[in-house]
């Protein structure tokens, strides 16, 4: 059964058909990219498949279960985290305390035993503080844990919010530009890093990208958007050489 | 990697104590002072009303700070907490012993306040920034001018309740009013000591910084931090915002009762939107956010102005200077520049001499 399974998916904002009838499949553990040239709609169908917009028509399906619709708590807690264009880090929590924030979810308290200090409380914190080192590891930010996210520069910043996404345990992680503003050599370290989170978490991941090192460094399917619609699916090299991508990107 | 998170723990822990501390001393020296004989009799009426101050801003920092959002009707949340606990303390009058009708108080006082808190931020916490501020600065006035024109009275039958006047009540001639419209509750017991006060200021510290730094003040702050972010990573809005809010509602709450409790009449009147303002300035001056903070500001800015008696009318001259320049002295940027080239170069001369 494929991890995520989109069809029809379309939403107007005005008179601007933004998404219109886009349809995807992503089969689970592939690396799966969505270009497309700037205003084509690639961040809105993130914001459709997360639940920040309700879509006007379609359907969302994730590993088998309908989840169109739903609040963006839900389909998080359903199995989906995401990554941000503009970066959206608290700012003022600690490194450490991003990931753990990312962990509300699955090591879990009631907030009197964290007033009163109950013995769950101090047993769940080390769980918490533990998973959340761990997972600043893969992405090399141990060392920084007690700093305050906005103290980290740029590149950084980037990892931790996908460190933070991680963090929830997503069946699917949906990445928006993560290079963006990357220099090659950043870029790099990056496309190691999300080969391997894909292989040590086993996550099924889609990323939005202008990088073309990028995505055909990394990705093994493509979907092109142009104006809100799918301009061509399939396999990285051949959408690439596709003339009609090529006309979509740099004009007649 | 263990010792990093030993270290952020130590960092909180260490902070915490040292606020508990501050309160303990100062504490101790007040009451050395007050068995000496060194204070006078007006600095000892302003013991509990500082203590009521404490809690009220610390309680707001909760919300403004911790939380994010605006509020200018925490005056609203004290008032409802200092009605329903002398409502309760006069209705029951020396039916209970006097400490356990007390506890009783506190506690209707905060739950009624939490109530209010959970009836107002339903509804509120839709909005954000300048709007919340000016819906919750109308529910404190809205609270204010409601209590005064409420009567309540109370007879064989059970209680009365009126918005018009004591006649309405309609009460048996043995009746007794227990709230009079704008003369208020009289005849609470005096209760509140400095004490207790004290006492409630490190529960409320205690509740306050211990969410603070849980799973749910983690919710909390990075909601604050960035909504949509997180609510991506599955923190639920409304449920923290609430939380935080009808929390810091029911220590306004405390501070209400407390308030109360320490005069014998009780009227409207301190409950307006001078005394929201007034808390949110302790708020903005100690730092938002910080906790420790609040409480320093709200103890200088109820002293100063008593100690300032003497000069009369230049009192609330200097008052204001006074404010404007620990403002500029705390926040300005310039000023936290100048703060730390100082901190510096007493650092270094310190390391100069030892070596």
């Amino acid at each position: 059964m494929a991890m995520l399974e989109v069809k029809g998916l379309s939403i107007s904002f005005g008179g601007l058909r933004a998404v219109d009838g886009f349809d995807l499949t992503i089969e689970e553990g592939m690396l799966y990219g969505l270009i497309g040239p700037n205003g084509a709609g690639k961040t809105t169908v993130f914001n459709l498949l997360t639940g920040v917009y309700k879509p006007d028509e379609g359907i969302v399906r994730l590993d088998g279960k309908d989840i169109t619709g739903k609040s963006i708590v839900e389909i998080n807690k359903g199995g989906i985290a995401r990554t941000f264009q503009n970066i959206r880090l608290f700012k003022e929590l600690s490194v450490l305390d991003n990931v753990k924030a990312g962990l509300h979810n699955h090591n879990t308290y009631s907030t009197i035993e964290g007033i009163f200090r109950l013995p769950k409380y101090y047993r769940v914190e080390k769980e918490m503080n533990s998973r959340a080192m761990e997972i600043l590891k893969v992405f090399d930010l141990d060392a920084e844990a007690d700093i305050l996210a906005s103290n980290l520069p740029y590149g950084k910043q980037r990892k931790l919010e996908i460190a933070r996404a991680i963090a929830t345990e997503p069946k699917l992680l949906l990445l928006d530009e993560p290079a963006a503003g990357m220099n090659p050599n950043e870029t790099g370290e990056l496309m190691d890093t999300i080969r391997f989170v894909r292989e040590k978490f086993g996550m099924t991941i889609l990323l939005i990208e202008h990088d073309m090192k990028l995505v055909s460094g990394i990705c093994e399917e493509l979907t092109v958007l142009n104006f809100g619609q799918v301009l061509t699916q399939g396999k990285t090299e051949e959408v690439l050489n596709n003339p009609a991508v090529i006309t979509a990107y740099l004009g007649e | 990697m263990k010792m990093n998170i030993l270290k952020t723990m130590n960092k909180t822990t260490k902070s915490n104590t040292i606020t508990y501390l501050l309160v303990a001393v100062v504490y101790l020296v007040v009451q050395l002072l007050v068995t000496t004989g060194n204070i006078s009799s007006l600095m000892k009426g302003l013991l509990v009303p500082l203590c009521v101050y404490v809690i009220a801003a610390i309680s707001l920092n909760l919300v403004v700070g911790i939380s994010g959002e605006l509020s200018l009707g925490h005056a609203g949340f004290m008032c409802v907490g200092a009605y329903a606990s002398a409502f309760f303390s006069v209705l029951v009058g020396d039916a209970l012993p006097e400490m356990l009708r007390f506890i009783l108080a506190i506690l209707i006082g905060a739950g009624v306040a939490a109530i209010f808190g959970i009836l107002i931020g339903i509804p509120v916490l839709k909005l954000r920034g300048d709007y919340l501020a000016i819906v919750t600065l109308a529910f404190g006035e809205i609270i204010k001018n409601l209590m005064n024109v409420m009567y309540v009275g109370r007879d064989a039958d059970g209680l009365h309740f009126s918005v018009t006047d004591t006649a309405s009540l309609n009460m048996a001639p043995d009746g007794e009013v227990i709230i009079k419209g704008a003369l208020g509750i009289t005849g609470t017991p005096k209760n509140s000591t400095f004490t207790i006060g004290v006492i409630l200021i490190l529960i409320a510290l205690f509740i306050i910084l211990n969410l603070i730094h849980s799973r749910s003040g983690r919710a909390i702050m990075a909601i604050r931090d960035n909504r949509i972010a997180a609510e991506s990573v599955g923190i639920n809005i409304t449920k923290y915002k609430l939380m935080a809010f009808s929390i810091s509602a029911a220590l306004a709450g405390v501070a209400g009762v407390l308030y109360a409790h320490n005069l014998s009449t009780l009227t409207v009147k301190k409950f307006d939107y001078n005394t929201s303002i007034l808390i949110l300035v302790f708020v903005v001056l100690g730092g938002i956010g910080n906790i420790r903070g609040s409480m320093i500001a709200a103890v200088i800015l109820t002293v100063l102005p008593e100690v300032l008696r003497g000069l009369s009318d230049y009192r609330m001259l200097i008052y204001a200077i006074v404010l404007i320049a620990m403002m500029l002295f705390n926040w300005a940027p310039s000023a936290i520049n100048w703060r730390a080239k100082i901190k510096a170069k007493i650092k270094n001369r310190n390391m100069k001499e030892a070596e």
